[in-house]
């Protein structure tokens, strides 16, 4: 079964919309997982240095050791969102992030209770409570983040994007015949323009049988909602009927 | 409207860039202070690049490029927007002896419920075990129901806490983690609107209301309070206290005679939450270390007058911090929404 992604969107007091994804339970305990294990490292490396406090009292490195333990299984995600601001090492790695619920950042109270809550959220084991709660909530939150009024998002931080490899520069017979080009602009809406300058852009990324079919169903579509005299398209294969299209679409009238 | 997408995003792409490492350098660095000269031009940028983000939502183009400016007119907007009360530096002994007492005085009426449920759970379990002693088997933990209570106390007069005398400190670091987590457990379950809470409560007082009638009813009564009071008498208020916090956790959810959303009557109750359970944490680290050091001794080595003198002074040194601490001193770190 595939879900769908669940996104948070924030209005600003200066009218501007933004979406931010929202992580998925599987993710979230995926990082969780990485964030014990570094606990757990970490334990293993200093358990051997304390240790030597053994020569003097056993009873008393042990009482540390468990003492440490403890307190860095609770602390370290306190510690960690509050210094990289909504992050551990686990959703560094898979670019994961707790917000506030309205976009902004997060108060020390909230960054405790999230994490304390985590005892409830974990029963009755490997945080069943939690993640059902979160795969039904509307934003993705256990019972912690619903109580700190936070939320964990996917960040997203690069900028792939260049136009001017497939709409421009390139002769477009369909340019000829300027009143269906306006027909199809009229026609076609913002969704199916995107899949069409998508198609163009990821085009590299298909496998070859794959990339053909693609551009088959593409073209056909568009022919569909404008057909272009026989001439036009002479001689076009899919993907360059695609490319016209994307070029008519989106070119400076 | 954007005439020329690629022109557009060859002006502007400097001022992203620009916006981007601004945040950055804030994030990184946090005690960072913009001056007027930079927070100008910060919030410059900020504009600027929402205008960007808000043409784009007008198009049909391309989610990469909304993908790129949404976290980073998100993270902006986090940074210019931020309401929360500028952090001061954090005092741990004013929070303990101000804030910690004060935010307890506040939330009082909780604490009233939590005694009382643990009181009616007292009262429950010495009932039960008056009308059924059998069932003791069924409501006392750690084996404390297969035994009578003059053995036990003869057994541990014998034995003078050999049990515990080879690793008294890690015994202490135990207690003090379970402890800890029974405390955090029963705040948590002030999600479930307190119920659980109330029921961790009763259950907890249905077992020390078995054990006292147990002891009291075989003649052992000096040497329950021997025993219990020194690290009881600050464990048991903790558990009262962690109930407190799980009960204003609790009552925010159902948020009775309250005109605020919940989002909002959970954002208003979360530091006081938080001050109640780091005092337990605290309170317990203490009892953690009497009970390990202090608790398992008993007569001859250590009389129980003396015990119980201890173990009551405490007591009373308790209620008198909770009740008078912090009195005439300004609310430390209120909260923003406080009730």
């Amino acid at each position: 079964m595939r879900t769908e992604t669940k996104t948070l969107t924030i209005t600003t007091p200066e009218g501007i919309s933004f979406d931010l994804v929202l992580a998925g339970p599987a993710t979230r305990f995926f990082a969780w997982a990485l964030d014990m294990m570094c606990v757990s490292a970490a334990m293993l490396a200093i358990a051997p240095i304390v240790s030597v406090l053994g020569l003097i009292s056993a009873d008393f490195t042990q009482a540390f050791l468990w003492l440490l333990y403890f307190v860095g299984s609770i602390g370290y995600a306190m510690a960690a969102e509050w210094f990289w601001r909504g992050q551990t090492l686990g959703k560094r790695l898979l670019h994961l992030r707790v917000l506030d619920e309205n976009g902004l950042h997060l108060h020390p109270s909230q960054i405790i209770i999230r994490n304390l809550l985590r005892f409830v959220d974990m029963f009755p084991a490997l945080y069943l409570l939690g993640g059902l709660v979160s795969f039904f909530s509307k934003r993705a939150q256990r019972l912690g983040d619903f109580a700190a009024n936070t939320v964990v998002i996917r960040e997203r931080d690069t900028l792939t994007y260049d136009i001017q490899q497939v709409a421009s520069g390139k002769f477009n017979s369909f340019r000829d015949y300027p009143h269906i080009e306006y027909r199809l602009r009229q026609k076609t809406s913002p969704k199916e323009a995107a899949v069409a300058l998508q198609a163009l852009l990821r085009r590299d990324q298909f496998e070859p049988q794959a990339r053909i079919e693609l551009f088959h169903d593409v073209a056909n579509h568009f022919r569909q909602i404008a057909p272009f005299p026989e001439e036009a398209s002479l001689g076009l294969t899919d993907e360059q009927y695609t490319r016209n299209v994307v070029d008519t679409l989106f070119r400076q009238k | 409207m954007i005439v020329d997408l690629p022109r557009f995003l060859n002006a502007e792409k400097p001022y992203w860039e620009e916006l981007a490492a601004t945040l950055d350098m804030l994030e990184k660095d946090a005690q960072r202070t913009l001056t007027l000269a930079e927070a100008r031009r910060f919030h410059y940028l900020y504009q600027r690049t929402s205008g960007a983000l808000a043409k784009l939502s007008a198009l049909p183009y391309e989610p990469e490029i909304r993908g790129f400016l949404e976290p980073l007119v998100a993270r902006a907007y986090a940074e210019i927007h931020e309401t929360h009360q500028k952090p001061r530096r954090f005092s741990p002994i004013l929070w303990f002896t101000q804030t910690f007492p004060q935010t307890f005085r506040r939330r009082h009426r909780a604490f009233a419920v939590s005694v009382t449920a643990t009181l009616l759970g007292i009262l429950f379990g010495a009932m039960v075990m008056h009308m059924d002693l059998d069932s003791k088997r069924f409501l006392m933990p750690f084996g404390h129901g297969d035994i009578k209570p003059s053995e036990r106390v003869q057994q541990e007069e014998e034995g003078q806490g050999r049990h515990t005398s080879d690793g008294k400190a890690f015994f202490s670091a135990f207690l003090m983690t379970h402890n800890i987590q029974v405390s955090i457990f029963t705040m948590a379950l002030g999600m479930t609107f307190g119920l659980g809470s109330l029921i961790l409560l009763f259950s907890n007082g249905v077992i020390m209301g078995a054990i006292c009638y147990d002891y009291i009813v075989d003649g052992q009564a000096q040497f329950l309070a021997g025993w219990l009071l020194p690290h009881g008498s600050i464990e048991i208020p903790s558990i009262l206290l962690a109930g407190q916090a799980g009960l204003v956790l609790g009552a925010a959810l159902i948020g009775r005679g309250d005109s605020l959303g919940v989002k909002l009557r959970l954002r208003a109750v979360l530091p006081d939450v938080v001050t109640l359970i780091g005092g337990v944490a605290i309170m317990l680290v203490w009892a953690g270390i009497i009970e390990s050091f202090f608790s398992q001794y008993h007569e001859p080595v250590v009389p129980y007058w003396l015990k119980i003198a201890f173990g009551s002074a405490e007591l009373v040194a308790l209620a008198l911090f909770l009740t008078f601490a912090g009195r005439g001193a300004s609310a430390h770190e209120r909260p923003v929404y406080a009730d």
